[in-house]
């Protein structure tokens, strides 16, 4: 079948057949080597992507299942030379080992912060929780989300204004 | 690496052409939703559907809403939406405990609460609570749609009442006033299948029990009756004698298997305690619920 897909703002079409799993359309077709492949059965979750803004499993979805939605790959966290902060925390933060989890952790910590920009530990904890890491004891990779949560955070306030006054301003009339 | 064999795939735009579909391809078409229990199945060639029917795009199969005195969840409702409705959660705690534990936030985001139903897994969350629940299936076919309560829906492992050219596209739960129901699950490890689970929910009528359902998970094929249990808990008044008897009963009344996951005698013991646990939540619950909603 012929299918097109979003991967990282660019539409790609292929020629698949339906039994092609997502993770080989973008490892193989595109060669976005980014995304790691392990287990192939759902349960390690290093080949995390973004599916239309949320992590999937994509061991676990057909290629033509993800025609005419969105994917971001590790690929895509970077703008240019500038790191996303995620990618930037688990440097600072030592967030990796041999790095095999780590793009499925990145991405699975940036949808984190899309949607909840001031997690709790248990809250990363359980973002995380379907992906094993065998390095870090995962202490590290929460370190590495919360350092990027922080420092979004610092980014974000304006610098002209004390932490307290923004606190105050935030969701005013507007 | 795992790929499953060779099928033909179809993106249904309306529920009607899906239909057709089944209907033209009979025991060799399979519905796919979040393809998360039967996409691993057909890698390991435990199923090789001819045709995959992907229901996705069918948006009129995704909602939660209440209506009269039943809450009405479309079958392509994901896990997630379910974990993070307040609807949900404020009538059905069961719920919301189940769905904090079942496989982990990635699955979540794709399974359905149709597929979960329908695949029929003896393990799986979901069946036990809507068992729990004494939630009702609305299956549509050619002919219309019927209405089939759940304890009739699993005919045995992997076998529901679905026939050829039907789907599951709803489920419907009774809200009761007074109610209150909690899932308990004992698992290896976060995200796990369960060694052993059990749901309870119910109502409280001046002080006594009414309403009572029992779901367990993981201790036998099918559908178990637990009529029993059930009728010893209607108008018995809480306590913990009254737990233990009904453990017991539950316990009694299972029929799980020694596997990788834990020996028949253990999960024998989890079917009896766990159901006691969920009791004890659940009366609580429920206390709590009259408690805050006064006369509701």
């Amino acid at each position: 079948m012929r299918i097109t897909v979003n991967v990282n703002g660019e539409d790609r079409t292929r020629e698949v057949e339906p039994r092609h799993l997502l993770v080989r359309f973008l490892r193989d077709d595109l060669e976005l080597t980014g995304t790691h492949w392990g287990c192939d059965t759902s349960n390690c979750g290093t080949c995390v992507v973004l599916m239309d803004g949320e992590p999937v499993k994509s061991c676990t979805v057909l290629a033509v299942m993800a025609a005419g939605h969105e994917i971001r790959t590790v690929e895509d966290l970077a703008d240019g030379d500038r790191l996303d902060p995620v990618q930037q925390g688990f440097i600072e933060q030592h967030g990796l080992q041999c790095g095999f989890c780590t793009p499925g952790m990145m991405l699975t910590g940036r949808a984190l912060l899309d949607r909840n920009p001031d997690p709790s530990d248990q809250e990363i904890r359980e973002a995380i929780s379907g992906q094993l890491c065998r390095c870090t004891g995962y202490l590290n990779i929460v370190r590495s989300i919360r350092w990027a949560a922080r420092e979004e955070a610092a980014v974000a306030a304006p610098e002209a204004t004390t932490p307290a006054t923004a606190t105050a301003t935030t969701g005013s009339q507007a | 690496m795992q790929v499953p064999a060779s099928f033909d795939y179809r993106r249904a735009t309306s529920v009607a052409e899906a239909l057709e579909l089944l209907r033209r391809y009979g025991e060799e078409a399979r519905v796919v939703a979040g393809g998360h229990s039967l996409l691993p199945m057909m890698k390991l060639r435990l199923a090789g559907p001819e045709l995959l029917v992907d229901i996705n795009d069918l948006h009129e199969l995704d909602h939660i809403e209440l209506v009269g005195d039943e809450l009405r969840v479309g079958a392509l409702t994901r896990h997630r939406t379910l974990l993070e409705s307040p609807l949900v959660g404020r009538y059905f705690p069961i719920v919301h405990d189940a769905e904090k534990v079942i496989a982990d936030p990635p699955v979540r985001n794709r399974g359905t609460i149709g597929g979960s139903l329908c695949q029929a897994d003896p393990s799986e969350d979901l069946s036990a609570v809507c068992g729990a629940l004494h939630a009702r299936v609305v299956i549509r076919g050619e002919g219309g749609e019927r209405v089939v309560p759940m304890a009739d829906f699993h005919q045995g492992p992997y076998e529901t009442a679905v026939g050829v050219g039907e789907m599951l596209v709803q489920v419907r739960i009774p809200v009761l006033p007074g109610a209150g129901s909690a899932y308990e699950k004992v698992e290896r490890k976060s995200g796990d299948w369960a060694v052993a689970a059990a749901g309870v929910a119910l109502t409280l009528r001046e002080g006594r029990i009414a309403d009572a359902g029992v779901g367990l998970a993981a201790v036998g094929a099918g559908a178990l009756n637990l009529d029993a249990v059930q009728e010893l808990l209607n108008g018995g008044e809480p306590s913990e004698a009254l737990y233990e008897e009904a453990a017991l009963l539950a316990s009694a009344n299972c029929s799980p298997v020694t596997d990788g996951r834990g020996s028949a005698e253990y999960k024998r013991h989890l079917a009896g305690e766990l159901t006691r646990r969920a009791l004890r939540r659940s009366v609580a619950r429920a206390r709590t619920a009259q408690g805050t909603t006064g006369e509701a």
